[in-house]
């Protein structure tokens, strides 16, 4: 706060603070507020309870994901539940003066996917959304976070939020990424070692040579799980890369501003000689395609590696906590992997439903099948996404392989739309959460990288593309 | 919200970690655009199986919820407070809670109660032992007592929120004294931000 050197945390954190008094938090200025059917509307009935209005409907953006189902989106949503809700963001959106983008629309799509994509983030902001995936954005040098809903409504009726300063914490990647290892493998290793909680109370900056590596969608898959390590937001300084993806885009600074934001964003990156409040390093050259075998992501190994044995763990909590996701996973201690079969693959969310994503999976499965009665589906993250893949081919590598090429949405990542696990099936998924029933009441989540989902199709058990004939 | 200052109740013992949002509300809960009548969904998928231990009849009517650490962990869904409440539970103990269940617990009024792991236990084993232990959670004092088990802990809250709590202020209102500065924040804010389409 001084005039010592910063992180870039801090800096962003710094230019928006609104008030600041003694004993209370900073009530910071909130630069752009993504909004979903889901967590949106009690917020909207308490502004018509209290005669508020929504104080900047410009910096607020709007979008149905979560419910929307991914087949017949031309005809009614058949879920009367689903189909009340979504009418509700529609009208509430329409109440409030706010831009709202509803299924079908060609902007329409995973919240964290659009915002991205339409240039609506950028480095510096403060972004907030009523969903803990808000972190994505953060790869873009931003900090935001998920609210819930009575701070949606806050957000609505004031553009600010009265927040306390967190902790920071430098995750830093070093090295070169084995051949096959992906931006989800590298978070994937990060939850496993902070463990679920270890972030509470902090917020993540990535760094390191493997990090600055990766481009601004694998920056996205890294900044997006770090929720599932109790951080609240994570990101990464922007550089070349970040502008690179944002010049042009619907929404960026374009002509003489675009110079102006390019000279402040460079200023964002951690001064040298910033200390953070806990260091985390991993060695990327040890990395290795990671599969979830429990029921929280930190319940993680490597793809060669076997399920634990509780009986390992020193921690009494963590003992109890692997002996019951085993038992919910019907596996036993000492089982590799590799001999675990499954009856779906999920490519999809906005952890893994981006082109590069689709790109991924798509080239695993070129020429190849997936391997007979196994379940398979792709949901883009939006219809940009949709189109690109389509102009690029990639729907007809993902027929011809077997799978089901959907519309947009948030789809079997949560399971709140059809898209679901039947009791006892279970899934490789490139999701962010292996929760019990999290993708349908009592399936099975295993998260993986898109090209080891890709694989699994192919094999019908967890494989890395490396060892598909 | 509703004041609250003292919290006095028996208890439910959650000895679990990593209770995550998905199982205090699952997702199908979600889909209503209310605010009320979650409780009936309150960990839905546990509560199917009878021995569950809200379904145990010695723990009903309890208000306190005891639970393992790293409870709240995932989804923002401000939906698990309002199962909670709607439950009847006015606070939940735990050796931490994540940060954003944390943060709705106090725009709701559902006390987070987070304590030295080793209390944390130690209440998790008294309540197991005597569902008829009681409970006492202090607001202003910021303590956490269960004298009849010799047991008694603090939890932080910060001076804010525990003004908030004790005198059920309005978030918004609070913020809204500041209208002068958030006036003057947007007249200084840098040009090129994104503005939305209307």
């Amino acid at each position: 706060m001084g005039a010592g050197p910063r992180t870039i945390i801090d800096k962003v954190w710094d230019r928006h603070v609104v008030h600041r008094a003694e004993g209370e938090p900073d009530l910071l200025f909130i630069d752009l507020h993504l909004v979903h059917e889901v967590t949106s509307p009690q917020a909207f009935d308490g502004l018509r309870m209290a005669g508020r209005r929504v104080r900047h409907p410009e910096l607020t953006v709007a979008t149905a994901d979560h419910n929307v189902p991914t087949t017949d989106v031309d005809k009614p949503v058949a879920d009367p539940v689903s189909a009340r809700q979504l009418e509700a963001l529609a009208a509430n959106c329409a109440e409030f003066g706010i831009t709202c983008y509803p299924m079908g629309h060609a902007n329409q799509g995973i919240v964290h996917i659009i915002g991205p994509e339409l240039g609506l983030t950028q480095p510096g902001m403060t972004v907030v959304c009523g969903d803990s995936h808000t972190s994505t954005h953060g790869a873009f040098g931003a900090l935001a976070f998920g609210i819930g809903t009575s701070e949606v409504e806050h957000v609505l009726a004031t553009q600010t939020l009265p927040q306390l300063r967190p902790s920071t914490m430098a995750v830093t990647v070093e090295g070169d990424l084995p051949t096959g290892v992906t931006a989800k493998d590298i978070v994937l290793a990060v939850i496993g070692r902070v463990g679920t909680g270890g972030g509470i109370g902090h917020v993540i900056e990535y760094g390191g040579s493997a990090v600055r590596g990766l481009s601004m969608e694998g920056r996205m898959t890294v900044c997006n799980m770090s929720i599932e390590a109790g951080a609240r937001a994570g990101l990464v300084a922007p550089d070349d890369v970040t502008f690179s993806y944002l010049e042009g885009r619907p929404h960026a600074p374009a002509g003489p501003l675009w110079d102006q934001a390019l000279e402040d964003w460079r200023s964002l990156a951690t001064d040298t000689g910033a200390t953070f409040d806990r260091s985390v390093e991993l060695d990327a050259a040890q990395l290795r395609p990671h599969v979830t075998w429990g029921t929280n992501p930190a319940q993680v190994v490597p793809i060669d590696g076997h399920v634990p044995d509780p009986a390992s763990y020193d921690d009494p909590a963590a003992r109890d906590a692997a002996a019951r996701a085993l038992l919910y996973m019907d596996l036993r201690p000492g089982t590799a992997l590799r001999d675990v079969a499954v009856d779906t693959v999920f490519i999809g969310s906005c952890t893994n439903g981006r082109i590069e994503d689709l790109r991924a999976a798509a080239g695993v499965l070129a020429g190849r099948r997936v391997r007979h009665g196994l379940r398979a589906l792709v949901v883009p993250g939006s219809h940009r996404v949709k189109a690109q893949a389509e102009a690029e081919g990639l729907d007809a590598v993902f027929v011809a392989a077997g799978f089901e090429w959907r519309e947009p949405g948030c789809s079997m990542c949560l399971a709140m739309n059809p898209d679901k696990l039947a009791p006892g099936e279970r899934c490789a998924s490139t999701s962010n959460r292996n929760f019990e029933g999290r993708q349908g009441r009592g399936g099975r989540t295993h998260l993986v990288s898109p090209a080891v989902a890709a694989a699994t199709a192919v094999a019908g058990h967890f494989a890395a593309p490396a060892e598909l004939s | 919200m509703k004041p609250v200052t003292v919290v006095t109740g028996r208890a439910v013992p959650l000895d679990r970690s990593d209770v995550d949002t998905d199982q205090i509300i699952p997702s199908d809960w979600l889909k209503r655009v209310e605010r009320t009548g979650f409780g009936a969904g309150l960990f839905a998928e546990w509560r199917d199986s009878r021995d569950f231990v809200l379904n145990e009849p010695q723990y009903a009517g309890a208000s306190i919820l005891v639970a393992g650490p790293n409870f709240g962990t995932g989804s923002s869904r401000e939906h698990a407070v309002w199962a909670l409440m709607d439950y009847g539970f006015e606070a939940v103990v735990s050796p931490r809670l994540a940060d954003i269940f944390r943060n709705n617990c106090t725009k709701q009024g559902l006390l987070p109660v987070e304590v030295d792991p080793g209390l944390g236990r130690a209440l998790l084993d008294a309540v197991t032992a005597d569902p008829s232990l009681e409970i006492t959670i202090d607001v202003v004092r910021g303590t956490v007592e269960a004298p009849a088990a010799g047991l008694a802990g603090t939890f932080p809250l910060d001076p804010f929120t525990r003004e908030r709590l004790v005198n059920g202020w309005d978030d918004i209102g609070l913020s809204l004294r500041h209208e002068d500065a958030i006036t003057a924040y947007e007249a200084r804010r840098v040009p090129w931000m994104p503005v939305a389409p209307l």
